[in-house]
């Protein structure tokens, strides 16, 4: 993986001593909140409804063996023993006191990590496919694409102080792990018919208060012309874009309101202008860094110890048809770690259970981990021999739960329980639901069901690209939970449809329940998937189960 | 004719850190909701949410919040209020620590 040159290694340094500085300032009163803010958002840390909140960058989800153990270090130094893993494949810590915030940076630094552009109207981290370089459906490793516009949008001039945030997802493979769809740019790498390396640019897809499919502005995007055409998108936004209200100032919106046609024209001018001022550079960059990014050497061994525990161990051929997915090099396979024990905090992470990954990553994983958007950790190379120890070892710390893609696989943003924006709680809504269906014992049976909650229209929890997506609004003061069904987070990206009038707070979990059940009475056998089944009947038996009842009460009255 | 006038209390976030506080008949920062000043007249209400706004060395984002007047003290009458006397559900890393 990328390795900080010293140039890096010298601006996080600098920028780590200036915030030093902000701090001491902030706290000596030579800095108002006013001033202080907006630098503390420039290093990732906000203010919450309990405490302060440090969002640390994983760059595109890839770690390393000791920069998990220093997450664990810092979770457990000055945070309260554990972090949060976010759909934007970064961790959170709940807990950081204002003077302590210097020394977890420097701490970070010391691992080549930092919190910079994670938050404000900035490029944010770059996202990638979380089976990046391991996927047996891999065209190209997404990771060098991404690495590269870290380098050209870090503290980039131009875009320090754009209308909006700006996120850019990355994916080199024809299924789409990385919801490029939802995204400012997301970009698919591809290869034309003369067999050329490119891109198919999207843009103007994005979630929250108004969801947006992604359109596609040019369907191949030479390799070398990356970056100069991504900058000319960046900034014809950048002066398109409105100030004037941050509900419209995303680029999905300028995209809709100009059209694509137009946007495209801009682009295209403003790429023209800007192409000769890239002589190569980049693409000497992106050289080195496609080296840094070389395959780990993998062996050739029995995969007897395998196929013995998978024939024997019940629990284990259990975790593997869940959790363990199709590798590109033989032998080998993508173990995926479960952070949603049910009734588990989704993607929440002990610092013990941060030291076993690691070890698991150094002992058996070529030391490389990566967080999923869907919260959950990949060990992406582990040989098959391997897997019975490795499930062994998760098994003692709780992170064997086999139900990647389950009814309980839900992802859920921090919700009202620590974010200062939430409407409504949504932890505990994804903790109900996982234990409800585990003790139903249906979750196997109920088969790949996405769920995904998020705690205001700002969708960090993507439910409108959910198979069910439940939104928590504050209805007159009290928790309501509008549920929609339909959405799909793949490369035929679909924003999900309202079924109706919300639930409450203690109504939302019964309502999943009439749901899931129709889904079951309604599916032509179990190979039916939840939304193969809901294409195929539509919205009607399920509003029929959520509002029925209701509806007769109402006509009778 | 203007809205009648809730009670309130001055709340905001320590400076240092983080967590939730109230302000106390005595001008002081207290992390009890049931420490904190009730404010029934809305004048006064405003001069207080001034002079506390000004303390920036001490505390962030100070604001009037809603509280229900009872005979153990006041009560939040909003649910996010209501988690901000407490903490969030998931763990007892809050103020439901001190509570045990």
């Amino acid at each position: 993986m990328y390795r900080y040159t010293d140039f890096d290694t010298a601006f996080v340094a600098e920028r780590n001593a200036q915030f030093r500085a902000q701090v001491e300032r902030r706290i000596d009163g030579s800095l108002t909140e006013d001033e202080f803010k907006p630098l503390r958002l420039m290093n990732g840390l906000y203010l919450q409804l309990h405490a302060y909140m440090l969002r640390v960058a994983v760059p595109y989800g890839t770690l390393n063996s000791a920069q998990m153990r220093q997450l664990a270090m810092i979770a457990d130094r000055w945070d309260k023993g554990y972090g949060h893993f976010t759909t934007r494949q970064n961790i959170q810590f709940n807990w950081p006191k204002l003077r302590d915030v210097p020394d977890m940076l420097d701490a970070l630094a010391e691992v080549q990590m930092h919190a910079i552009q994670t938050s404000g109207n900035t490029i944010r981290n770059v996202t990638a496919d979380h089976f990046a370089g391991a996927a047996a459906d891999e065209i190209a490793d997404p990771r060098p694409v991404a690495e590269l516009i870290r380098q050209w949008s870090t503290d980039h001039p131009e875009f320090q102080f754009l209308p909006r945030k700006f996120k850019v997802a990355v994916t080199g493979s024809p299924n789409d792990r990385a919801v490029t769809k939802a995204h400012d740019i997301g970009l698919r790498m591809v290869r034309n018919d003369a067999g050329d390396a490119g891109f198919e640019v999207i843009v103007g897809g994005g979630l929250g208060r108004t969801p947006m499919i992604g359109k596609i502005i040019n369907s191949f995007l030479p390799e070398a012309d990356l970056l100069p055409y991504l900058e000319a998108i960046v900034s014809v936004w950048n002066l398109l874009g409105r100030r004037d209200n941050k509900y419209k100032s995303r680029i999905k919106i300028t995209v809709h309101e100009h059209g694509l046609d137009d946007i495209r024209a801009r682009v295209e001018e403003r790429f023209a202008l800007l192409k000769s001022a890239f002589t190569g550079i980049d693409q000497q960059l992106y050289a080195g860094i496609k080296a840094d990014f070389a395959p780990p050497a993998f062996s050739t061994r029995d995969t007897g110890p395998f196929d013995l525990s998978y024939a024997n161990d019940p629990v284990f051929r259990a975790w593997v048809d869940s959790n363990v997915n199709a590798h590109r090099a033989p032998g080998y396979a993508i173990a995926q770690i479960s952070l949603k024990a049910h009734g588990a905090t989704p993607g929440d992470a002990t610092s013990d259970q941060m030291r076993l990954m690691a070890d698991l990553a150094a002992q058996y994983g070529h030391d490389e981990l990566r967080v999923s958007h869907e919260q959950n950790i990949v060990l992406p190379h582990v040989h098959k021999a391997d897997l019975p120890a490795v499930h062994a070892a998760l098994k003692t710390l709780g992170l064997a739960t086999a139900n990647i893609g389950k009814i309980s696989d839900i992802i859920a943003c921090p919700g009202m329980d620590y974010c200062a924006l939430a409407t409504a709680r949504s932890i505990p809504v994804a903790q109900e639901i996982a234990t409800r269906y585990n003790e139903l014992k249906l979750e196997n049976d109920i088969g790949d069901l996405k769920i995904k909650i998020s705690g205001c229209i700002n969708a960090c929890g993507h439910h409108h690209v959910g198979h069910i997506g439940i939104l928590g609004l504050d209805r007159a003061g009290v928790e309501n939970y509008q549920i929609t069904l339909g959405g799909d987070h793949t490369e035929t990206a679909q924003v999900g449809q309202r079924t109706g009038p919300g639930f409450a707070y203690d109504e939302i979990v019964p309502a999943v329940e009439r749901i899931v059940d129709t889904y079951l009475s309604e599916r032509t056998d179990a190979d039916e998937t939840f939304i193969d089944t809901f294409r195929r009947v539509g919205m009607t038996p399920f509003k029929t189960a959520l509002y029925g009842e209701a509806e007769k009460r109402a006509k009778a009255a | 004719m203007p809205a009648k006038f809730t009670p309130k209390v001055v709340t905001a976030n320590a400076l240092l850190e983080g967590d939730v506080v109230y302000l106390t008949a005595r001008d002081e920062w207290s992390r009890r909701l049931s420490d904190a000043k009730v404010l029934t007249d809305e004048a006064d209400a405003q001069i207080r949410l001034i002079d506390a706004s000004a303390r920036a060395s001490e505390v962030v984002g100070v604001y009037l919040a809603d509280v229900a007047t009872t005979d153990a003290g006041p009560k939040p009458t909003h649910f996010r209020e209501d988690f901000r006397t407490r903490g969030p559900s998931n763990y007892a890393h809050g103020k439901q620590v001190e509570a045990l």
